[in-house]
């Protein structure tokens, strides 16, 4: 098991859908040229929210969120993080959050590069 | 030379009494402007069911329903070609053995109709085009009240029967010279005849069918946005072609709908902007504008626009009530508002034609002309409609449920009525 010991992180954001873009601005900026993004539904303290129509009313419990999934190396992970937390951050419900956690290999599809090389 | 001159008398006096003779004949004669305006109309009427109808429909149904339900409008048109070419149109304005309420069998086919048959000014074909697309908007409407649930198959076989047994006989009484048109009940542009017809059918099959297990939110009110607009436009066909004519009281009943329109719209709007969901909706004032267009069309050939004005406040207070509240007391599921729209919107209509007729305008007097008569009259044709309709719409549904299920299995209205009854979906 060669990627044994590997320092590499995934950070997966969970952020309002009009952040997106202004995460990954900031995340260019300090030399992040990699991102996944996904469009994704869920809740968490925000819960859902309330419609009406022609005075029936109709619960959404899902709201549409975006996912941001970066790789990163140990050194510019801290970094990474802060960033995305600051630019995704507006202080009211629903800001969502960021996960971490460890990767253990990364290769670069065309090269056939490994590890900190390949992110 | 006196033979010479008692010849001339005899050849003037048989002109001059000829030309007599033709005067009070008044032979009917092909106009062209009334003919261009009626051709104008059809396809405007047409338009309002497809894609009107099918829009505004498709966009108030949940994601997995939008096939079925525009493939239930579009179907429809074509059903009611058929039935209206075999029989609609010859029960619907032939004269019959049991005339005050049903035409007769001699335009089954459309038998006799040819390119110079003359309806008034404009050819016979026109005619039938033009009654054809009202026709096809009634059964249309009903839809609305089973989507998402209705079995495709039970839905086809009750739209053959409706069109012919219940459609038919109702234009016939209204416009047909049947009883309603005896004693002299004021519908314009078919008030009666297509949306208190279609609102009550609407009503009984919703009650018959019962209620969806799970109802979700609109897929897309921009749709219906799109379908109500179409509605709006295609209502001047619908109100202003129904003066057969180009002439004064197209214009009135086209000035008169717009205003009752706006009127009823804003409301609807208004009334839900300060109830307890606080928000001018889109589709708020979108169901304001269509009760409003059902609530004038009785009354457009006869009203002044002040007449339209109140009877669109009326319309836009009363039908946000009854979708929003009387519906919900009474706990039957109309999916989309057929009968609080266009059965509670053709009452109010049928109502105040009664009240706000003028006689300047259209010939005949309301009660605010002292003529309170006509609101008596009024209130026969609206019991004559609903009961008929509701007895007759009953009895279809449960003769096509001897045969078929009329809903969809609780499986296939889970899973969705595109996938299960049509293999496609809008992805």
């Amino acid at each position: 098991m060669v990627y044994e010991g590997s320092s590499m992180k995934l950070i997966t954001a969970i952020v309002k859908p009009e952040q997106a873009d202004n995460v990954k601005r900031a995340l260019s900026k300090i030399g992040v040229h990699g991102l996944t993004m996904t469009e994704v539904k869920g809740y968490g303290r925000q819960k859902g929210h309330t419609e009406f129509y022609r005075g029936s009313e109709y619960e959404v419990a899902f709201l549409p969120k975006t996912k941001l999934e970066v790789a990163v190396s140990s050194k510019n992970f801290k970094k990474v993080l802060d960033t995305i937390q600051k630019t995704a951050k507006t202080g009211k419900i629903g800001d969502g959050k960021i996960f971490v956690t460890s990767l253990s290999a990364v290769v670069r599809i065309r090269t056939g590069e490994k590890g900190e090389k390949a992110i | 030379m006196m033979k010479l001159f008692s010849k001339i008398l005899i050849i003037g006096a048989v002109l001059l009494f000829s030309t007599a003779l033709y005067a009070a004949e008044k032979k009917p004669v092909l106009n062209a402007g009334d003919t261009a305006w009626m051709l104008t109309s059809a396809l405007l009427v047409l338009m309002m069911s497809i894609p009107g109808v099918a829009l505004f429909y498709g966009g108030l149904v949940g994601r997995k329903n939008i096939v079925s339900t525009v493939t239930q409008t579009f179907t429809i048109a074509c059903i009611v070609t058929i039935t209206w070419y075999v029989l609609g149109y010859s029960i619907t304005f032939t004269e019959g053995t049991y005339n005050s309420i049903v035409g007769g069998f001699s335009k089954a086919f459309l038998n006799g109709i040819g390119v110079a048959a003359l309806q008034g000014t404009i050819p016979e074909t026109v005619f039938v085009i033009y009654q054809l697309t009202f026709a096809i908007i009634t059964a249309a409407l009903i839809c609305g009240a089973v989507v998402e649930r209705i079995n495709f198959g039970a839905l086809f076989f009750f739209i053959i029967l409706w069109s012919i047994l219940v459609y038919a006989p109702i234009g016939h009484m209204v416009w047909g010279g049947g009883y309603l048109a005896e004693k002299g009940v004021l519908d314009f542009a078919g008030g009666t005849v297509v949306h208190i017809n279609s609102g009550v059918a609407a009503l009984v099959a919703a009650i018959v069918l019962g209620k969806r297990k799970s109802p979700v939110r609109p897929n897309n009110v921009v749709l219906s946005l799109i379908g109500g607009s179409l509605l709006w436009v295609g209502w001047f066909g619908f109100n202003a072609g129904s003066a057969v004519a180009a002439n004064g009281t197209a214009g009135m009943a086209m000035l008169v709908t717009q205003v009752a329109t706006a009127t009823a719209a804003l409301a609807w709007m208004i009334l839900e902007w300060f109830s307890s969901e606080k928000k001018p909706s889109l589709l708020g004032i979108l169901s304001g504008a269509i009760a409003g267009l059902v609530a004038i069309t009785p009354a457009a050939g006869f009203v002044t626009p002040s007449g339209a004005f109140f009877i669109g406040l009326a319309a836009g207070i009363i039908c946000y009530f009854a979708c929003t509240k009387i519906k919900k007391a009474l706990g039957y599921d109309d999916s989309l508002d057929v009968f609080g729209i266009h059965g509670v919107g053709g009452i109010v209509g049928a109502i105040l034609t009664g009240v706000f007729a003028v006689k300047a305008v259209g010939g005949a007097s309301g009660m605010i002309e002292g003529n309170g008569g006509q609101v008596t009259l009024q209130l026969l044709g609206v019991a004559v409609t609903v009961i008929y309709t509701a007895i007759m719409t009953y009895i279809i549904l449960k003769f096509v449920g001897l045969f078929t299920k009329l809903r969809a299995s609780d499986e296939h209205e889970r899973s969705g009525l595109d996938l299960s009854q049509h293999g496609e979906q809008v992805s």
